[in-house]
């Protein structure tokens, strides 16, 4: 139960934090010099030296903050913006400690730069895991408190009075007797000071932006006037689009190429063989697809795979009835357990992949100028893009400058240890730059169906679980096995499996929160042509409703409330034990429910935060579950951004109950099956539940929330839709069964 | 050559006349805040009005845009489309954003021919627009709330 004890970083890549822990102090951050550890046991080489450029007579206390001369303050953000919030997240947390005037904040994404801007969960510049705000925490606290002090002293200089007796607040410095100045007017004279040491930092009772609603997105405004610039908006001159022929299935070889026909096209300026396939460029989007479309290629179609889903599911489901996978707990005393047990619960679970379908496209803008190739995209992973790109381009990864953009969306798609969107322009701008007239920046825009076709997924998992109950319904005995792909294997992260268990296939599972009669836990991790990745909340998107539905249905065949059987098991997880008291009470659970509506229930720990949910299901004539209402608690430390917390509980509700309702991709013969939304189908607002989120107002050091709003939804609907049709779903999603109300 | 009159302005665009009218506005036009999600009408994201109409203008040939007047997010100035644009800013609807020029053009459209749209109305003038982030809850308050300010 380490994760629970040390009540540290988050679970999905907290192993990759390990060379951090005992350097997470205060004072280190500010220096950026401390352990690189995840880097450099990657041998990956480091980033250059740049820190955002700051305009000669702003003051720069720090790699986080600047203050113009006319009093604006701009904070630089480490993290990606891909729509979780983390901009205005991370601004709130430096306004706080600083008081700036929030009106007067701008931002900047930080340029890739290792030592400075690494995410200290990880050791490597990215962002995942929901560990933005966690990780930035005490870093961004003391620069802000420490910018603020500097201003401070400036100021009692100037005035010749004592710090003491100085107020800040909302970017107004103000003196005993009535002196007052903006940070700007104190700039100057602050950059001139020494940067103190171990300042103090406020009082939480004194916060006066961190946990209230005011505080605004930093986007809203871009965002809703068609003003905010994604990779696909670029400009650049001579700037080119290309969009590159795929392989029509894993595995597939090009064995020939006749392009005369796209060449021949009005608008396309070069074809190009890349290892990703054949780009066609052009002047713009349509003459590159009309190019494509015009290309005649020749596949070798003789290795391609897998053969296909329900193949895999089968071959999985005997890879889990085998014993002697890798123990992610070993436990001597199951077989034991079982064979004593009153009765036993049987269950066999399906996963399918999932794509993460994010609104924008995969795409990178790549250009080879001056010795240098520079990047232009969502790069979520810098570290990771930089290097990659460093090697598809031939140059050190010094020559490699990455200008990080918003992304439309990424849910773990654009966080990936291979970097094949960026790659794939570096691919591209190498190839046309040995060409007459190549030397441009060029897009690489993938399609839908390119973007829904190339892998990169949540891989198809399987469970088998034995579950035994004594006489008095408790849980008696546990054997579990996992059977699904690695995400980690093949990776820059392939060190971090231990013992051949990737933690992030079995996390949620084990460790659990939950007091398990000592667990047997087994994991298989066959390999694919396809490539796996994480996908919102990674494990848990299954673990969770493993654990979920088979404690609901251990509760019912103990006939024993559902949120009761579940406290029983938490009398030493209060946070836990909370949430999901929080949630039934607010939910109304176990209220009378109207005929043809039932309500379910659901508790998970991710991402070192707790939440719990109850729902309330009816069926629609079709036999689908209509999901009206989600009653939400969540408990993720310090709210530092309430409305950010309920805008990513809502959002998570939406993105979970798309994939419990329909996500599936499906492959035969190597060639995936759906390419684009009418076939892959994700939520659209009619089947959009009333959300209702209720926070826990926590002391403790704040948590993620991008993702742990995910892995309670499904099972939660599940256990409902079990009490509504008796019957408990194993495969996943629900447009594969029809319901019936019992 | 086509001409086409786009937020009040004709231009003149050398294009393909079967070129759908996304890749015009966006790659001849320079006008970004129309986007690209899908390529076959199944997510709104490239939602602008013609003839104040709202038009999926990635399967639109540009041709058909003759004649006729295009307006995208970025000519937005209709008593309507302030009231949305200031709901959508005032709850915070957005996330990533991507899609929400093309909400926001849907629910323009929407208040324009119904100023006091109910649920349903909502569901059924917005179930072309996905939003992968599912800000739908914010989307439907945002719509009312601009509802209310309008008939104020």
């Amino acid at each position: 139960m380490r994760i629970f004890e040390d009540g540290r970083l988050g679970d999905t890549l907290r192993s990759l934090a390990a060379p951090e822990r005992e350097g997470l102090k205060r004072r280190d951050f500010l220096k950026g010099g401390a352990a690189t550890g995840f880097v450099l046991a990657l041998q990956l080489p480091l980033g250059n030296k740049a820190t955002a450029a700051p305009a000669s007579a702003e003051f720069v206390p720090n790699a986080f903050v600047r203050i113009a001369p006319d009093s604006t303050v701009t904070f630089v953000i480490k993290h990606h913006e891909m729509g979780q919030g983390a901009t205005t997240g991370l601004a709130t947390i430096l306004a706080e400690e600083l008081d700036a005037d929030w009106a007067n904040v701008k931002i900047e994404y930080a340029p890739a730069n290792t030592p400075v801007y690494k995410n200290l969960a990880f050791g490597a510049q990215g962002t995942g895991g929901s560990t933005a705000i966690a990780n930035s925490w005490p870093q961004l606290r003391e620069a802000g408190a420490t910018t603020r002090a500097m201003l401070v002293s400036a100021a009692a200089q100037k005035w010749k009075v004592a710090p003491e007796q100085i107020k800040v607040s909302s970017g107004v410095v103000s003196g005993p007797a009535g002196q007052s100045a903006k940070f700007g007017e104190l700039a100057a004279a602050a950059a001139k000071l020494p940067v103190p040491k171990d300042v103090p930092l406020k009082d939480p009772k004194n916060f006066v932006i961190v946990g209230k609603q005011q505080t605004r997105r930093l986007d809203s405004i871009a965002k809703s006037t068609g003003k905010a610039q994604y990779t696909i908006d670029v400009k650049l001159p001579g700037l080119l689009t290309a969009v590159i022929a795929r392989p029509p299935a894993f595995g597939a070889k090009l064995k020939s190429v006749d392009d005369s026909a796209a060449k021949a096209i009005k608008g396309v300026k070069f074809v190009v063989q890349v290892p990703e396939g054949v780009a066609v460029v052009a002047t713009g989007m349509w003459p590159a697809l009309q190019g494509r479309k015009a290309l005649k290629l020749d596949w070798d179609l003789s290795s391609v795979g897998p053969k296909s889903t329900e193949a895999m599911f089968a071959d999985y489901r005997k890879l889990a009835a085998t014993s002697g996978g890798a123990a992610a707990n070993r436990s001597d005393q199951t077989a034991a357990q079982l064979k004593g047990a009153a009765r036993t619960i049987e269950a066999v679970y399906e996963f399918p992949y999932l794509a993460h379908a994010a609104m924008e496209p995969m795409n990178c803008v790549a250009w080879l100028h001056d010795g240098i190739v520079e990047t232009w995209s969502g790069h979520q992973f810098p570290t990771f893009d930089q290097n990659f790109a460093a090697k598809a381009a031939g140059l050190p990864p010094e020559k490699v400058k990455l200008n990080t953009l918003v992304s439309g969306g990424s849910f773990g798609r654009r966080a990936n240890s291979w970097s094949d969107f960026t790659v794939e322009a570096v691919n591209v701008a190498k190839a046309i730059s040995k060409l007459p007239g190549g030397k441009v920046p060029v897009r690489v825009q993938q399609t839908r169906e390119d973007d829904m076709r190339g892998g990169l997924y949540r891989p198809q998992y399987v469970h088998a679980v034995k579950v035994g109950l004594a006489k008095d319904g408790k849980l008696a005995g546990w054997q579990h096995s996992i059977v699904g792909q690695s995400i980690m294997a093949g990776t820059p992260m392939a060190s971090l499996i231990k013992d051949g268990v990737d933690e992030t296939s079995v996390e949620g599972v084990w460790p659990t929160p939950y007091a398990l009669p000592s667990p047997s836990v087994e994991l298989h991790s066959p390999t694919q042509a396809v490539r796996p990745l994480w996908w919102r909340s990674v494990g848990h998107t299954h673990t969770a409703f493993v654990m979920e539905t088979l404690l609901d249905e251990a509760a019912t065949l103990a006939k024993q409330d559902a949120v009761a059987y579940r406290l029983a098991l938490l009398e030493k997880q209060p946070r836990m034990a909370g949430v999901l008291k929080l949630a039934a009470d607010k939910g109304g659970w176990g209220k009378k429910m109207p005929k043809g509506k039932a309500q379910g229930v659901a508790v998970h720990f991710s991402f070192n935060t707790y939440v719990a949910q109850v729902v309330e299901v009816s069926l629609k004539p079709d036999g689908q579950p209509r999901v009206e209402r989600v009653t939400v608690a969540v408990d993720c430390g310090v709210p530092v951004n309430p409305d950010q917390i309920k805008a990513q509980m809502e959002g998570c509700v939406g993105f979970g109950l798309a994939a419990a309702l329909y996500g599936e991709i499906e492959i035969e013969n190597g060639a995936v099956k759906q390419s684009n939304y009418h076939d892959y189908k994700v939520l659209r607002i009619q089947d959009m539940p009333v959300v209702d989120v209720h926070i826990v107002n926590s002391q403790e050091a704040p948590t993620g929330v991008g993702e742990p709003g995910v892995p309670p939804l499904a099972p939660a609907v599940a256990n409902a839709l079990a009490k509504l049709t008796g019957e408990r779903v194993r495969r996943l999603p629900f447009a594969r069964h029809t319901f019936k109300s019992a | 050559m086509l001409n086409i009159k786009i937020n009040g302005e004709v231009r003149e665009v050398d294009a393909d006349p079967y070129t759908p009218l996304l890749w015009v506005i966006r790659d001849e036009l320079g006008l970004t805040g129309t986007k690209y999600g899908c390529g076959v009408a199944q997510c709104g994201a490239c939602t602008v009005h013609v003839d104040g109409k709202p038009m999926r203008s990635c399967s639109a040939p540009a041709y058909m845009a003759g004649g006729r007047s295009v307006t995208t997010i970025e000519g937005l100035s209709s008593p309507a489309a302030k009231a949305v644009q200031k709901a959508w800013i005032d709850l915070d609807v957005v996330q990533c954003g991507y899609c929400q020029s093309g909400q926001i053009m849907s629910a323009v459209a929407l208040l324009e021919a119904k100023p006091k749209p109910t649920d349903e109305d909502i569901d059924h003038a917005l179930s072309g627009n996905i939003c992968r982030c599912a800000t739908y809850h914010r989307i439907r308050a945002a719509i009312h709330q601009a509802a209310a300010t309008l008939k104020a």
